[in-house]
């Protein structure tokens, strides 16, 4: 296949995948989307086979295959609660992928470089695998900590900024000793890049270890841009318009997804990056204000059960709890009695609900809830004034009041679901626990707020079981 | 811990201290429950239902108060009409004796239970804080009082409350006043709206207008500027000026309603007159008044206290007995503020005084024989501090306003910088370079656009989808790896070729997955 055919295939691929993001503007049209974008890829890696660079086959179908494989088990088998540790493993391997490719292009460079170029060349790999390291590790621990095999409070080494500022110099330093400097075997030498991806590995790590379970889906798509930047850095040192393309998409993609969910939370991404919230400032502010005034006020799954039943309009607002819980079965079952009854019943998803941007849409789709009733918080804010009762899942922080008009509050400013405007709101919650930021909450103690103590799921099916037709008959 | 509950001796007294349901609670808390024969029967409750409710039916009065460590009453203790003996007389030495006591009014009864060494609490004492909420009996009681009389105002009226349009013409709506916006107040504003008349209501408290309005009602004015929040929920009594142009509102509204139902008090006091004789002249014939105060002498000068009287064709009902009019509901909140009092003093297992809780010091009137009442006077409850909060509010966006100049020099700066940062590439790097920088360029803003149009819903699916093709990257590897298998960089390039197909793969599979299951009903 000449060059050329190549090169146009490529462009073909850059707009098909372009369109498939295009695709996720709305429900209706996301699943064509995803259809170019696998349509983009195959054409891709067809013509890349096809293409006059490549010559051998063997090792590369054994290796698509054995991926592929892999790809689709995993696919197939992850539960949707665990889509977040699912994007950040695969994250990891996008900044794998890069490192590789970043060393396999310093072992094998295109001939014919010169000067410039093979300067501009070796800043491209020393960039890529800098980027596709810290990607790569980083994605790990993210990945550990959202499985819950490491802790997910903050670690916070002493000196942190100073150790994450020497490793960046370091690095640095490398890069001159890496960048122009004829090696034993005619090119750049390899042991610079060496230290350099195990110094970036450390980074990555520490950066995450430092940060805490609340901001995980700032992280995971600050990950996720990375990844993309990865790709586009093994774009420039291939010469790949393509790769610069999509990396230039996902970097794009993740940054916006990072800076929607910082302004979520009202928190600078500097500050989420450097990590340690909900640990040393939370604590503080907590103790000093004290327990606020008034008195938690609990109810039985039967007393909200009849509140609910004499409702017009109710708005649940889950979070992360019910995703542990798995309660978003029953819950829908509960919506689909009240609706029946005519009740107007709406789900209410805060951005950074979950651990993952987006998550709460995914898990409440999974349990069949139509779409058209789960809204965004700009959505919904002005209609709990007019709402009888507001079911809180799981939620803490993103329920707050203190956000608000607490100006002592280490959240005050982000933005909340204002359901105490509502004339009830029941809290299904474990315990009197405070959130991930380690804030109290003085929902609780509002005179209008009802708290359901109990593990998620169970109270829910408690719930469900009041609601069902022969228990409705049964008391009235 | 048994628990007695006697039957009341009051003539015209329907309530009873616990319902059959409020005593399977009781029973739930620990207690042994005794309940004298007949005692709910006023409020529709027989003996069997007491003993499917776990408690024992006792037909003989004085062993039942022989028997009891608590008693639970409605009414204060009084001459028991039947054994002609005095209910204080039956408690034993050290009984718990809880009821409605008013000991600011029953300097006697208090001395003659303090004579028989028991320890008295009164519900009408429990402190009106947020904590006690749930034990406020005299709320339990004005809720209900406010709903009756609204029923029995429309029972003397004889029109419609909504106004309706028939075929044989049209039918006003009844207009209501009602002044005083506390809970019976509130309650009564409800239960009118809910018959569909027109209903205003007045109070000295201006911070009540929301709650006013939220139920349906029209908020009256006064142009007079005057706060009449008192302490414990109740107003205090107000200036000569206020009170002159609040009869004059008084009077001007007489002319025009129907229905006027009154429930100002305050404490301590006898309840002022705010409707004289000549606004009942002016009310229309057929009006109904309902004076809740009528036990503290009555808002309406022409209120005769526990009874109805047609004064210029106005019925005046002067009714003490609203609650007790509506006896199972009556009762059986009031069984509950008396339940979720029992639990907070240790329930049947742990039950103790505990002089240092703020709502036992509160309603405890008697200890063992001694006299604690009145308590200790505490302060009033703070208000909340929103004031205080609002300075802090307003110098945020001045510290905001602060910080934007100093981001614009640093715009600049980034800009300058960025600006060398192109000239020094332009003067080293190659056109092939440059191209792609331009590619790329060019790429991250169709990004940035077309994934700002994502809408929220999706940005798991488009996370995953991202992932899927980031895993272009395949590219590089499959480029690489050509040579022979010993090359460092066909190894580095086939493992990437592993790591970005699981890639492809498992983002694109599983974003499939998810955008399978988004639908619309």
């Amino acid at each position: 296949m000449p060059e050329s055919l190549v090169t146009i295939a490529y462009i073909a691929a850059g707009l098909l995948f372009i369109f498939s993001l295009g695709g996720l503007s709305a429900q209706e049209s996301a699943r064509r989307g995803n259809l170019f974008g696998i349509i983009g890829m195959l054409t891709a890696v067809v013509v890349t086979m096809l293409g006059p660079r490549v010559t051998s086959y063997g090792l590369m179908t054994a290796m698509l295959a054995v991926g592929g494989g892999i790809g689709a088990v995993l696919a197939s088998r992850v539960e949707m609660t665990a889509m977040p540790q699912l994007v950040a493993i695969l994250h990891s391997f996008v900044g794998a992928a890069a490192v590789l490719v970043g060393f396999a292009s310093a072992f094998a460079p295109p001939s014919g470089l010169t000067g410039a170029e093979a300067r501009i060349h070796e800043v491209e790999i020393f960039i890529g695998v800098f980027v596709g390291a810290v990607t790569f590790t980083g994605s790990l621990i993210a990945f550990g900590k959202l499985q819950g095999l490491i802790r997910s409070k903050p670690l916070l080494l002493p000196g942190r900024h100073a150790l994450n500022l020497g490793l960046i110099v370091a690095c640095l330093y490398l890069g001159t000793q890496f960048v122009g400097v004829e090696g034993s075997n005619g090119h750049a030498p390899i042991l610079p890049l060496v230290f350099c991806t195990l110094l970036a590995c450390l980074a990555g790590i520490h950066l995450v270890m430092a940060i805490g379970g609340a901001d995980m889906p700032v992280v995971v798509s600050m990950l996720n841009s990375y990844s993309g930047w990865a790709a586009s850095a093994a774009g420039f040192m291939l010469a790949n318009d393509l790769l610069i393309i999509t990396g230039a998409l996902v970097g794009s993609s993740g940054a916006i997804l990072s800076y929607i969910m910082c302004k979520a939370m009202n928190r600078s991404f500097l500050s989420v990056i450097l990590g340690g919230f909900g640990a040393d400032e939370g604590a503080a502010p907590a103790a000093g204000a004290g327990q606020p005034a008034g008195e938690v006020k609990s109810v039985t799954a039967a007393e909200t059960a009849e509140m609910l039943l004499d409702a017009k309009k109710v708005i649940i607002v889950p979070g992360y709890g019910m995703a542990v819980a798995q309660a978003q079965y029953p819950l829908y079952e509960i919506t689909k009695l009240l609706r029946e009854r005519g009740t107007d019943v709406k789900f209410a998803i805060h951005p950074v609900a979950g651990r993952l941007p987006g998550h709460m849409n995914v898990l409440l789709a999974e349990a069949k809830v139509p779409y058209d009733i789960v809204l965004e918080m700009e959505e919904i804010n002005h209609d709990f004034p007019s709402t009888d009762v507001v079911i809180i899942i799981g939620a803490n922080d993103i329920v707050n009041p203190g956000a608000l008009d607490d100006p002592s509050s280490p959240i005050y400013g982000m933005p909340v679901l204002e359901v105490w405007k509502a004339k009830v709101s029941v809290v299904l919650k474990r315990g009197m626990a405070s959130g991930y930021a380690g804030v109290e909450n003085p929902l609780f103690y509002l005179d209008n707020t009802r708290m359901l103590f109990g593990d998620a799921k169970k109270t829910v099916d408690a719930l469900l079981t009041e609601l069902r037709p022969e228990g409705i008959a049964k008391s009235a | 811990m048994k628990l007695a509950i006697p039957r009341e001796s009051r003539a015209g007294e329907r309530r009873v201290a616990a319902t059959p349901e409020n005593v399977a609670r009781l029973v739930k808390l620990g207690f042994e429950v005794l309940v004298e024969t007949q005692a709910g029967a006023l409020a529709s409750f027989g003996d069997e239902d007491y003993t499917a409710a776990g408690a024992r039916v006792v037909a003989d009065t004085r062993s039942l108060y022989q028997e009891a460590d608590i008693v639970l009453k409605v009414q204060p203790p009084d001459h028991h009409p039947v054994l002609g003996v005095h209910e204080a007389d039956l408690l034993r030495e050290g009984t718990t004796f809880i009821s409605f006591l008013w000991p600011g009014k029953n300097q006697a009864l208090i001395e003659r239970l303090a004579a028989r060494k028991v320890t008295a609490l009164a519900m009408d004492q429990v402190p009106r804080i947020s904590r006690a909420q749930k034990m406020d009996a005299l709320s339990s009681m004005a809720n209900i009082a406010g709903y009756r009389a609204v029923i029995e105002a429309a029972s003397f009226y004889g029109r419609f409350f909504t106004g309706q349009m028939t075929a044989a013409g049209r039918v006003p709506a009844a207009k209501v006043l009602v002044i005083g916006a506390g809970v019976a107040g509130l309650a009564a504003i409800g239960a009118a709206r809910g018959l569909g008349a027109i209903v205003r209501a007045f109070d000295t408290r201006p911070t009540v207008k929301e709650q006013v309005k939220s139920m349906g009602a029209e908020f009256i004015e006064l142009n007079v500027q005057e706060d009449g929040e008192g302490s414990g929920g109740y107003a205090k009594e107000m200036s000569p000026a206020f009170i002159a142009a609040e009869m004059a509102m008084f009077a001007a509204q007489a002319k025009e309603v129907d229905i006027i139902i009154t429930t100002a008090l305050i404490p301590n006091r006898p309840a002022p007159i705010l409707i004289t004789e000549d606004m009942v002249k002016a009310m229309k014939k057929g009006s109904v008044i309902v004076d809740l105060a009528a036990e503290n002498g009555g808002n309406c000068a022409l209120t005769e206290p526990g009874t109805v009287v047609q004064r210029h064709g106005v019925h005046i009902l002067g009714y003490m007995d609203l609650p007790s009019r509506l006896a199972p509901t009556a009762s059986f909140l009031y069984g509950n503020n008396l339940g979720h009092l029992l639990a907070d003093m240790g329930g049947g297992a742990h039950f103790h005084v505990d002089l240092a809780d703020e709502v036992v010091r509160g309603a405890i009137v008697l200890l063992k024989g001694e006299v604690m009442w009145p308590p200790p006077k505490r302060e009033p409850p703070p208000m909340p501090p929103a004031p205080a909060a609002r300075p802090s509010a307003v110098t945020a966006p001045k510290a905001h306003e602060k910080a934007a100049p100093s981001s614009g020099v640093g715009t600049a700066v980034a800009m300058g910088i960025a600006a060398l940062a192109f000239i020094g590439l332009g003067l080293v790097a190659p056109p092939s370079f440059l191209a792609h920088l331009t590619v790329f360029a060019l790429a991250c803003i169709v990004g940035w656009q077309v994934v700002w149009n994502v809408t929220p819903a999706l940005h798991t699916p488009l996370m995953s989808v991202t992932n899927a093709i980031s895993g272009i990257i395949v590219i590089g590897g499959l480029l690489q790896v050509s040579g022979p298998l010993t090359d460092p960089a066909v190894i580095f390039g086939g493992a990437a070729i592993l790591l970005a197909t699981i890639n492809i793969a498992g983002g694109f599979l599983v974003t499939q997955r998810m955008l399978k299951m988004f639908s619309r009903r």
